[in-house]
């Protein structure tokens, strides 16, 4: 049997080298000098006090670049007095698509305009979606969404709850909606 | 007599201690030198917790190595069943070993008068003065080939005793491609034998303290660049790194020859890679980079042109040299890995092709030229 002999296919970009390239040296020469300016730019960076990487230290550093209408971490808005805003009508949990809010109300008879109020609430981060349906089912505006992320990072998933204390949090220095820093009142997350 | 014996044992401690901190610390600046090479910030987790408190020593990661370290000593030594276990167990020290020995010809120092650096002492030393070298021997350079020699065995033992294909073909690729480079690497350093008229390294170093035309220190580098390029690379690809780190090509041979070795010999088998890196620039830096030499520094002290002398006292023209030399060495070493994240990785055929068909003809032209120069000038030290 005669075999044909073997014909090396020609590509339409077939790269062709100049002899400076054949060389290799020069153009090795180039790349080492453009890796080690590279290495020694951002090592005059750190040196000099700033930083020489693009990375974000994650847990501890969050970057600034998040687009304003980012979805991210859930807060709970206040009363002037403190109080969480929510009524805990569970609307936000019956909208939530991944099923992952929970409440527990409780009663407050001396507080004859809200009188529910959530003793428990709770989001486990390791299912919540960041869709934003419960800010929008919400009638009272007591739940929205920040733009900086929650701290995710955790060693299992019952470590990916956030509570009720850390939902109040949210302290501004200005809102649109109401006046914030609330003002007087009980601290939030205290004793009703 | 005694006194030697004091002497050396100080000698071969530093010497040891120096090649084994080189080792240990090579890793981080690898780690931490990639990392800057390419905005990265690099390895940064690893701490040590002072005990009972909450202060934790970060140090920029340097903990990493030493975390590396007990982490390959604690793990499980895994043998494949069917394997030399004589052979499998000394191969790993074959490798290691030779790469320490290469040092014992390597000056680290110029001349180390005891009795002046240690009045105390001056009674008992003397004035006995020793060339800071483990061993001065006149066949140096030979010993450092020898030596080198050595080590393909190491890889060429490991690949064979552990019975896997990957590791018999990781093997037999260090084996030619060790053995081509070699022979590369004698041929470079051939026109520095014709020049300087002397195997001894310390011969060597001392020939390259003076002046070259009027201004150039008369480092090996001066008179031989081309052999310095050729030398540094045959070095590299002697040490098995990318761009030459074909027996050990991760995506074809998994890990080349130590593909069956595992914990510490496997160890070692990096350790000597990465002390390899601090030899290749110890040599280079004595064979091309003046070794221990301060331009105008002697062992009185400062000499500048114009005869301005700045005599210092004799420690610290001592420690002045030591530091030199471990300044050149460092600089040498982060340039091997400077290379080794730049360049790609080599196909096989291409190192050997680039071994036998361009560095071969250069390292032969170069010797040609130096010869022929010698012959018409003169040598250096003439």
């Amino acid at each position: 049997m005669t075999r044909k002999p073997y014909k090396r296919k020609a590509y339409w970009n077939n790269p062709t080298m100049t002899w400076w390239e054949r060389a290799y040296l020069f153009e090795i020469v180039r790349g080492l000098s453009i890796t080690g300016g590279v290495f020694l730019h951002n090592m005059w960076r750190w040196i000099s006090g700033r930083k020489g990487a693009l990375t974000t230290y994650y847990p501890e550093e969050t970057r600034a670049d998040y687009a304003a209408h980012n979805r991210g971490k859930h807060i709970l808005t206040q009363r002037p007095d403190g109080r969480p805003q929510c009524i805990a009508c569970n609307l936000c949990a019956t909208v939530c698509p991944a099923l992952c809010i929970e409440i527990e109300a409780a009663f407050d008879p001396d507080d004859p305009a809200h009188p529910k109020s959530p003793a428990r609430f709770e989001i486990d981060y390791s299912r919540c979606v960041f869709c934003g349906l419960c800010v929008e089912a919400c009638p009272e505006d007591a739940i929205r969404m920040l733009k900086e992320v929650p701290a995710l990072p955790a060693y299992g998933r019952g470590h990916m709850w956030l509570t009720k204390d850390e939902l109040l949090n949210w302290n501004p220095h200005r809102d649109v909606a109401k006046p914030y820093p609330p003002r007087g009142g009980r601290a939030p997350g205290g004793p009703a | 007599m005694i006194q030697d014996l004091v002497i050396y044992a100080v000698f071969i401690g530093y010497a040891l201690g120096l090649l084994l901190t080189f080792g240990t610390v090579l890793t981080w600046v690898e780690r931490k030198q990639a990392a800057v090479m390419s905005d990265r910030i690099g390895a940064n987790r690893a701490y040590v917790r002072i005990p009972f408190t909450q202060i934790k020593l970060v140090w920029l990661g340097l903990f990493h190595g030493l975390a590396d370290g007990l982490k390959m000593l604690l793990k499980e030594d895994f043998r494949p069943r069917s394997y030399d276990p004589f052979a499998y167990a000394l191969a790993p020290w074959l490798a290691f070993t030779p790469v320490l020995l290469v040092f014992a010809v390597v000056p680290f120092g110029g001349t180390l008068v005891p009795g002046e650096l240690i009045p105390a002492l001056a009674g008992w030393f003397g004035d006995r003065s020793y060339p800071m070298q483990i061993a001065r021997l006149d066949a140096g350079l030979l010993i450092v080939f020898a030596f080198g020699g050595v080590a393909i065995i190491g890889a060429m033992l490991a690949g064979w005793s552990s019975s896997n294909k990957f590791s018999l073909l990781g093997a037999l690729r260090a084996g030619s491609q060790m053995i081509s480079y070699e022979l590369v690497m004698g041929l470079t350093v051939l026109g520095l034998i014709v020049i300087y008229g002397t195997l001894d390294l310390n011969a060597i170093v001392q020939q390259q303290s003076g002046v070259a035309l009027g201004f150039l220190p008369a480092w090996g580098i001066v008179y031989q660049p081309f052999a310095a390029i050729l030398f540094l690379t045959a070095a590299i690809a002697e040490n098995r790194r990318i761009p030459f780190d074909l027996p050990e090509a991760e995506s074809e041979l998994i890990a080349g020859y130590f593909t069956e070795y595992s914990a510490m010999k496997m160890g070692l088998f990096m350790f000597a890679e990465f002390i390899e890196i601090a030899i290749i620039g110890a040599l280079f830096t004595t064979l091309f980079l003046g070794g221990y030499n301060l331009p105008y520094l002697t062992d009185g002290g400062f000499v500048f042109p114009g005869d301005h002398v700045v005599d210092l006292p004799h420690a610290v023209v001592v420690v002045l040299q030591l530091l030199t030399f471990l300044v050149k060495v460092f600089v040498m070493c982060s340039f091997q890995i400077l290379v080794r994240w730049s360049l790609p990785r080599f196909r096989y055929d291409q190192v050997l092709r680039f071994a036998w068909k361009f560095m071969f003809p250069l390292a032969l032209a170069n010797l040609a030229v130096t010869a022929v120069a010698v012959w018409a000038f003169g040598a250096v030290s003439a």
